[in-house]
């Protein structure tokens, strides 16, 4: 009996030393985070878009997990790591469903996030998000840190502009503001700094129209295609140019559509001119008129554009959404024969 | 069995036990915690100030930092406001406050609550030690809740340290600033940042905005309270109290070493011998890797302050290592700061402000205009150039209350003759009147003619102007106030960089001006710095001992330095100082003219 007495006491000494501990703890697993944090620095600086975001690196020899935005636009990116070390990024792969980009830097035995021991976490968890939130750390400077609960776990209902947003999964809901311009790439990690989420873009519900601060599970299928992206055998869901499959049945000139010069990552997908009685033309689409939505897809570019026209099975129609001007604009195509 | 039975039910029983005695022992902690927060808390609120525009309009927040009721606030909070304002505290009283300094640079202003001098003052934390993870609490009165002074209490973590915020407007650049996730918003202005141990670390001060509207969306800035006590005795001085600069700006290069990227050949910097592209190692103790934590470390500091740098050069493929200090220079022209006007551009290629950064509250409203009820009038006193010359008087006449215990200085207008011995042996001769200042060092003479026509001369050579300096020394005893056009408390400042805090009382006359160093601990006249103009090093006296001569107590020891050398030090073995002036009766200084 005086054993469990000693064992009794033992235990209990355990749990009042691990909470005396538990503020000295956080500060440390905030560092722990902290080295596997990454500020990118890109495209944007122009009509409110920031040109800054976060990422967190998931492989020793420098693979970066980051959001999927306009930030990611040229063929390079400045990553800098919590030291300082300023490195170029390449987008490795991408997967817009899950707002996911994976870059690549030169590096080697960097500290890393394992996906694999990415954990999940019900709602009350007490969490950390981590983000350069205003891009206000530059070089060796820490990102912001802020704390919260999750307030659920939940589908994301979301648009972003006037657009739906077309992720739907699973995502959690935190008290904290967690998604500010920069932060989106950012980790969520629970208090001890185990990986939870990414954070994602700014969006807003689309029933209330009010922010929300969301993001997005690593645990699952994040993590298996960003696993896939790494040993590069992954095709996604929307792969801009899908080389293995048969050769695209269209092209945007067959609608008579002649699109901008294709000269970005991502050019957007504005027409340079219509050709004259083709079924562009037919339709009313005209120069400067930005294609957005092909038979419900939302098309981010040129290569996006040619690839969901490329689908299209002659004699259908197609619903497209361009923006002209403030306007938005809906048209119907019809495909046309193809041996013509 | 029937024993592999109980053993069974035992164990049970005590894991039972263990799992239940563990749950009580976390609701006890986590219960005991938080009884120590409502704690301190309560304790945190009773000095923390709702502040409020003379007319009844725009408001902000502030905390007591002693018990005669200085409170700190922001600038942007009393901007606008009128010199008196009112301010509630938790305990339901609306007390009468008028405005004693501020800085528009660093966003900070210091105020003081009338009509007790036993306030709840809140200690002082170091804003040094806070890390990212550190649980904070913000108090004030965002959106003007609390009707009754209660302050709100908004509780987060440190999201950053050593943050940089450009300027918003012409001024208001947060450097080395705390940021929390503690919801911070408009009204909270000028409120105190506490840790847990209920220690002010920071004033909050700004938010970032973006499109969300002018509410907190997860980060605010606080200034941190060690720049604050930098500038603490600076802003009591009923003055507009200026930043620095060094005379140089920093870029980052290619490689992301921080050079110098334009240098001012007028600057004391250049004088010390940095030049353009120098590398920056270190500033005022810190490594500088960014030119954020450059600019960080250069905006918590009055210009003056005397800061070590190092710097790395490369001269003919080798690599040069020197450290120097260096002496801060004013980042304003005087015509530049003011309360009330619009400041202009700030000088030497300052950044434009960013749109999305924004203090909060800032105010437009015109300058109450009503008449200021007699029991307060005396708290403030207008003069050209101060926020309130009253606080000035008051830090002036304290700072230099020692100086009467030397005696009566009033009516000795006549020749003073001073003698003694240089370390190295040489006979020293030091002759002062009304016309002139006249040395002999050995057979060495040495003259600086006084008079508005005259101009002041570096002489000795290598001095700096220590006769010239030695005027200033002579009226300051004779004539105090009086005998220069311009003689007012600056603040304090660590003597010589490194030693002890010491007040400065300034004094200017034709356009020469000199420093007076006052201990802050014993009120003993340490020295003093004399500039001829101010594009030159100053003449740095120091003095050591206090002697008697002639009933009257004067420095012994005198140790002379200009531009970081030692000129001489002499130590005095006689002084006699005449009560009237004769011209006709200065032998020694018409030999000193031949």
């Amino acid at each position: 009996m005086r054993r469990i007495g000693g064992l009794i006491a033992f235990g209990l000494l355990g749990i009042m030393a691990a909470n005396s501990a538990a503020a000295q703890q956080a500060n440390s697993a905030i560092e722990e985070v902290q080295r596997r944090v990454v500020k990118i620095f890109g495209a944007g600086g122009v009509r409110g878009l920031h040109a800054y975001s976060t990422g967190f690196l998931i492989s020793p020899e420098g693979h970066v997990a980051t959001v999927w935005n306009h930030v990611l636009d040229p063929d390079t990116v400045t990553v800098i790591l919590h030291d300082g070390r300023k490195f170029e990024g390449r987008v490795v792969g991408a997967e817009p469903q899950l707002q996911m980009a994976i870059l690549k830097i030169e590096g080697e035995d960097l500290p890393h996030f394992e996906l694999a021991d990415a954990g999940s976490a019900g709602t009350g968890t007490r969490v950390l998000g981590f983000g350069n939130m205003y891009k206000v750390a530059t070089g060796d400077e820490p990102v912001s840190v802020l704390q919260g609960v999750v307030a659920a776990k939940t589908r994301l209902r979301a648009r972003r502009g006037a657009f739906e947003v077309p992720y739907d999964g699973e995502v959690y809901i935190v008290d904290a503001i967690t998604n500010n311009p920069g932060t989106g790439g950012g980790v969520l990690t629970t208090r001890d700094g185990r990986l939870l989420a990414m954070i994602g873009k700014e969006l807003r519900n689309s029933e209330t129209n009010t922010w929300i601060n969301y993001a997005i599970p690593v645990e699952g299928e994040f993590a298996d295609i960003a696993e896939q992206i790494m040993t590069d055998r992954f095709r996604s869901s929307r792969d801009e140019v899908k080389r293995d499959e048969p050769e695209n049945k269209y092209r945007a000139v067959d609608f008579g559509i002649v699109l901008v010069p294709d000269v970005l990552f991502r050019t957007p997908a504005y027409i340079d001119h219509v050709l004259p009685k083709s079924p562009a033309a037919e339709a009313g689409l005209r120069a400067d008129d930005l294609m957005l939505f092909v038979d419900g897809e939302l098309v981010q570019s040129c290569k996006e554009l040619e690839a969901e026209l490329g689908r299209m099975e002659e004699g259908d129609f197609v619903p497209l959404v361009v923006r002209r001007g403030d306007e938005l604009v809906t048209v119907e195509l019809e495909v046309p024969d193809r041996d013509e | 069995m029937f024993h592999r039975l109980i053993f069974v039910a035992v164990t049970l029983l005590a894991v039972l036990l263990t799992v239940q005695g563990a749950a009580f022992a976390e609701d006890a902690e986590v219960l005991d915690a938080e009884r120590q927060r409502v704690d301190v808390m309560k304790r945190a609120a009773t000095s923390v100030v709702a502040i409020f525009g003379s007319g009844g309009g725009g408001g902000g927040s502030g905390v007591l930092v002693t018990p005669d009721g200085y409170a700190l606030t922001n600038f942007h909070v009393v901007q606008g406001a009128g010199i008196f304002m009112k301010c509630g505290l938790n305990d339901g009283v609306l007390y009468d406050a008028v405005l004693v300094g501020i800085d528009p640079t660093g966003d900070v202003a210091i105020i003081k609550l009338l009509g007790r001098d036993d306030f709840p003052a809140a200690p002082l934390g170091d804003s040094d030690t806070l890390r990212q993870g550190d649980a904070v609490f913000a108090m004030g009165n965002p959106f003007l809740l609390a009707t009754d002074f209660h302050p709100t209490v908004t509780m987060g973590i440190v999201s950053g340290v050593h943050r940089y915020q450009y300027p918003s407007g012409t001024m208001l650049e947060y450097t080395d600033c705390i940021q929390t996730d503690a919801s911070i918003n408009p009204g909270n202005s000028g409120g105190p940042l506490f840790n847990m141990a209920g220690q002010v670390v920071g004033i909050n001060g700004r938010i970032s905005l973006d499109k969300r509207g002018r509410v907190n969306v997860g980060a605010g800035y606080a200034i941190s309270i060690n720049q604050i006590k930098h500038f603490m005795d600076h802003l009591r001085s009923g003055r507009v109290v200026d930043h620095a600069t060094l005379g140089a700006t920093v870029a980052t290069s290619q490689d992301g070493a921080v050079l110098v990227s334009s240098i001012l050949e007028d600057s004391a910097i250049y004088r010390r011998g940095l030049r353009l592209d120098d590398e920056i190692v270190s500033f005022a103790g810190r490594p500088i890797r960014s030119v954020n934590q450059f600019k960080n470390i250069l905006g918590i500091y009055p210009k003056g302050w005397q800061l070590p740098l190092s710097f790395r050069r490369e001269m003919d493929g080798e690599i040069e290592t020197k450290e120097i200090v260096v002496r801060l220079e004013a980042l304003h022209r005087a015509s530049e700061l003011s309360l009330d006007r619009k400041p202009r551009r700030p000088p030497r290629g300052r950044k434009p402000p960013r749109r999305d950064e924004n203090d909060l509250d800032r105010k437009s409203e015109p300058k109450s205009k009503k008449k200021i009820p007699e029991h307060l009038a005396r708290f403030f006193i207008k003069k050209s150039g101060f926020v309130n010359y009253y606080f000035n008087q008051l830090e002036r006449d304290r700072a230099m209350q020692q100086l009467t215990s030397w005696g009566d200085f009033s009516g000795l207008l006549g020749r003073w003759d001073l003698a003694g011995k240089t370390a190295q042996g040489q006979e020293i001769k030091i002759v002062c009147s009304e016309m002139a200042v006249g040395m002999f060092i050995g057979e060495t003479a040495y003259l600086q003619q006084l008079g508005d026509d005259q101009q002041l001369i570096d002489e000795p050579e290598g001095t700096g102007g220590l006769l010239a300096g030695l005027n200033h020394f002579r009226r300051l005893l004779t004539r105090g106030e009086t005998g220069f056009s311009e003689f007012y408390y600056l603040g304090s400042m660590p003597l010589d960089g490194e030693g002890e805090r010491v007040d400065i009382v300034f004094a200017e006359l034709n356009a020469a001006q000199s420093q007076w160093y006052f201990s802050k601990q014993s009120g003993a006249l340490l020295g003093f710095d004399f500039w001829i103009s101010d594009d030159r090093d100053p003449c740095e006296v120091r003095f050591e001992e206090l002697r008697e001569f002639g009933g009257r107590s004067l420095p012994a020891r005198w140790i002379v330095r200009h531009a970081n050398k030692e000129f001489a030090s002499f130590l005095l073995d006689s002084c006699k100082l005449a009560p009237s002036s004769k011209p006709a009766d200065e032998p020694a200084l018409q030999e000193a003219n031949r």
